[in-house]
């Protein structure tokens, strides 16, 4: 027993960074990266400026946690853009144009977009159609359907209260836009690392074929997942909408990028089954203080794309070769 | 006598303060087949890695043909003629045979690849291996023996002068064993030396002609006589006196649990099957390669959809429409495929015991101090050599596949299939899986084992179900029972 307990003891250090889903690389890269900003522009290290790049996370990271489910399971999702798109303008309409309050708005925006992902599971998992295609003929239809709505115009206008959203920081520090992308990530941490249909997802990204002799539902969880990562683009449509206190066809353009880069910074693997929202809260914060640093150091947008992409190449490399040597 | 083609000398790996291979030397000689034994762990694989250049040695000397030899990398191994042929087949499904057999090394006529050459390069090498099929054709689709066989073709476009067989009839079948054989015996009779791996004792005794034993890294014995009783050679393996290789069986109840009554697979691999397994009774099924063993037991366990007939379960009638079904009523299957069905290999133990058992962690909830505990008490139970929070891939297969077995025991389960319990497990292990089997049986489980391994059938079952294509040829009592009798049935 004496020689159990040493060897459990041995594991413990190990165990206290187990929250990240085993991305410790990316946030080393992450604390360079702010130490790197710190030095090089004054106006980096203050709350105010970290305050800023939280906000500027939100969509992105709301998006991103629905993505990292879809790729732990062995998934991809190239819809969520214009299922951002979409649930805006359905939000836009009902509210501006129809004239319903935004509490049916809202609900009806999600609504649509849970539909979107409802589909994609359907074809993924009844018609066999490969997720890469079912959610690229998605991306198309759901943004012609976002189109369609308003024949290609914005809507602008909405509540006061509604563009406060992302604007009144209460207590002086979060927004409830910031505070509304935490608890999802906290939420959707402790879901997947504790429940056990959370686990399920590890299980059928490692391999579905043992998770289904295992007596998992994983047609059932294949479907969950897409219409999760639907929904949760759909909701950061609406977090958008506040942000721009209008809404229009063609946001989110590119954003299925974004969020998927996001993710795999993150360290979740795109063969699915490893990985987990701490890193890619980790991925989403790399991309939001890259953004903010280039733009405090007055970098072109341009040569930001560049360096966005070296970055993307650099972290996964480095994982990779982490988890090989190891 | 003649010179040998490779001769090993105090050949040692280290591992850090690990030594895997200690101080081995062996000689081969043109023409002859050496079998390669030993448990799991005992070396084989690292040695046979040295050999074919994966692996450098950390001391030692090799020759090859007289001349020093230290290959850096396979490809300088190659070059030479060795070859090493995997268990895992390296063959690309979608491409034809002729791409697959000189994939990396094209004929080139002015720049290009030449087809034409190619393919009748192919052809040449296959038929030199009695294989009639034209080299035009797709690998995906082959069967799994002639897979095998254009992996040799494969070496011997190479010109191999070596050939390392690492079990080689694993996914075989007696007819297509035997073919496999016959190829090997005129390899041999062409002068190339063949290293063969496996743990079929059946198998080592008929085709080889000097048994090399290793054991926990060291060359142990050498038999100069492939005459040489089982047993005596066992031993020698695993270090100890074998008492007997399987344990006792236990009297089946009277009540019947499982009842299939003329059932007939969706993908029609078997029809009209009936048997019934009383409680605490063992059926062994047995058959050839392709006979409908797998096919029928994976539609009992609800993996597979039913055409016709009946599976009932203590009289009552059952409907399986997916696994999870079958896991409610307590039947519960341990497949073919371990890696790729049995366990998730690059996940941790304790989570692959998780997912088999997640509707039973009360409300849902799995915190890491109830998953160690059940992964602990489940460990403990089955005798896995391992902790929780290693990856499964760092196990053997022997302590894989209890994991694959203690995923579902927690569970209490009624009726329990195996699918080739022991397929690629060593000796010494394998009586650890057999007397699992032994006790789920005493415990008044109806058990199911599906074997390629006609020793084991006979060694384990109280009755023996003999399928051949697809048909039930008949069912046997175990008195009645023996190896003859059986591989009648099975090859009707």
């Amino acid at each position: 027993m004496a020689t159990v307990d040493v060897k459990e003891q041995a594991q413990k250090p190990q165990n206290s960074m187990s929250w990240l889903g085993g991305a410790t690389g990316p946030l080393i890269g992450l604390i360079l990266l702010c130490l790197f900003l710190a030095f090089a522009s004054d106006k980096f290290l203050s709350v105010r400026n970290g305050l800023n790049i939280l906000d500027q996370i939100t969509v992105i990271g709301i998006m991103a946690v629905g993505m990292t489910y879809v790729i732990l399971i062995g998934g991809i999702d190239l819809s969520v853009g214009s299922v951002l798109a979409l649930s805006m303008m359905i939000m836009g309409w009902v509210a501006n144009v129809a004239g319903y309050p935004m509490a049916v708005a809202i609900p009806l925006a999600l609504l649509a977009s849970a539909v979107c992902g409802l589909i994609v599971g359907i074809l993924v998992t009844r018609f066999k159609v490969p997720a890469f295609i079912a959610t690229l003929a998605m991306m198309s239809a759901a943004r012609g359907v976002a189109n369609m709505i308003t024949d290609g115009q914005q809507i602008v206008g909405f509540p006061e209260w509604f563009m406060m959203l992302a604007i009144d920081r209460h207590f002086g520090i979060l927004t409830a836009t910031v505070f509304l992308m935490l608890v999802v990530l906290l939420v959707s941490w402790l879901f997947l690392q504790f429940r056990a249909e959370g686990r399920m997802l590890y299980a059928i990204g490692g391999n579905p074929e043992v998770a289904r002799l295992a007596g998992i539902n994983v047609q059932l969880v294949t479907i969950g997942v897409y219409m999760f990562c639907a929904v949760l683009a759909g909701l950061a449509g609406i977090v958008l909408a506040a942000r721009l206190d209008s809404v229009q066809p063609s946001s989110g353009f590119g954003y299925e990028l974004d969020t998927i880069a996001a993710v795999v910074i993150g360290g979740t693997s795109l063969s699915g089954g490893a990985g987990g929202i701490g890193g890619t809260l980790i991925g989403v914060l790399i991309i939001g203080v890259l953004r903010n640093g280039l733009n405090l150091l007055n970098v072109s947008p341009f040569l930001q794309q560049v360096i966005i992409g070296v970055v993307i190449v650099l972290a996964v490399g480095a994982e990779t070769l982490r988890r090989k040597t190891r | 006598m003649t010179e040998p083609v490779l001769s090993l000398r105090g050949i040692t790996k280290r591992y850090g303060p690990l030594e895997v291979v200690k101080n081995v030397s062996m000689d081969v000689y043109p023409g002859e087949v050496v079998a390669l034994l030993g448990e799991n762990g005992a070396g084989k694989s690292t040695l046979s890695g040295i050999i074919a250049g994966s692996k450098t040695p950390s001391e030692g000397k090799m020759t090859w043909l007289g001349q020093p030899y230290a290959p850096a990398t396979p490809r300088e191994a190659i070059d030479k003629g060795v070859v090493l042929i995997h268990q895992e087949l390296q063959l690309l499904p979608e491409l034809s045979i002729a791409e697959n057999v000189f994939i990396g090394r094209w004929p080139m006529k002015n720049g290009r690849v030449d087809r034409a050459q190619m393919v009748a390069r192919a052809q040449e090498q296959l038929s030199r291996l009695n294989l009639h099929i034209p080299a035009t054709r797709k690998v995906a689709g082959l069967s799994t023996a002639n897979q095998q066989l254009i992996e040799i073709a494969k070496a011997l476009a190479l010109d191999a002068r070596l050939l390392i067989l690492d079990e080689p009839t694993a996914a075989l079948g007696g007819a297509e064993t035997e073919a496999l054989f016959e190829q090997i015996r005129k390899l041999r009779a062409e002068g190339v030396g063949i290293i063969y791996i496996s743990h079929r004792m059946e198998e080592i005794k008929k085709i080889t002609d000097r048994i090399v034993v290793l054991r926990d890294g060291e060359r142990v014995h050498e038999f100069a006589d492939s005459s040489t009783p089982v047993r005596t050679i066992v031993e020698s393996m695993v270090g100890r006196s074998l008492e007997r290789m399987f344990p006792a069986r236990a009297v089946p109840q009277e009540k019947t649990v499982l009842e299939v009554k003329n059932l007939t697979g969706a993908n029609g691999a078997f029809n009209d099957v009936s048997f019934s397994v009383k409680a605490g009774e063992i059926l062994g099924i047995a058959g050839l390669v392709g006979a409908g063993r797998t096919e029928l037991v994976r539609t009992i366990a609800g993996a597979d959809a039913i055409r016709s007939g009946e599976i009932r379960m203590n009289g009552e009638k059952l409907s399986l429409k997916s696994p999870a079904d079958a896991i409610a009523r307590g039947i519960v299957m341990v497949p073919e495929d371990r890696k790729l069905q049995g366990v998730v290999v690059g996940h941790k133990i304790d989570e692959n015991l998780v997912y088999a058992n997640l509707d039973r962690f009360g409300n849902g909830w799995i915190t890491p101090s109830k998953k160690r505990s059940f992964a602990d008490m489940a460990i403990r139970a089955f005798g896995v050599k391992g902790r929780g929070e290693q990856l499964a891939s760092d196990l053997s297969g022997g302590n894989q596949q209890k994991v694959v077995i203690a995923k579902w025991l927690t569970r209490d389960p009624k009726v329990v299939v195996l699918d080739e319990p022991t397929r690629g497990i060593d000796v010494g292990a394998r009586a650890g899986i057999y007397d699992i089997i032994a006790n789920l049986a005493k415990e008044g489980v109806a058990v199911i084992v599906v074997s390629s391994d006609l020793e084991e059938v006979l060694g384990v079952s109280n009755r023996i179900l003999v399928l051949a294509q697809g048909r039930q040829a008949g069912m046997l009592d175990r008195e009645q029972a023996n190896d003859v009798s059986v591989m009648e049935l099975a090859t009707i």
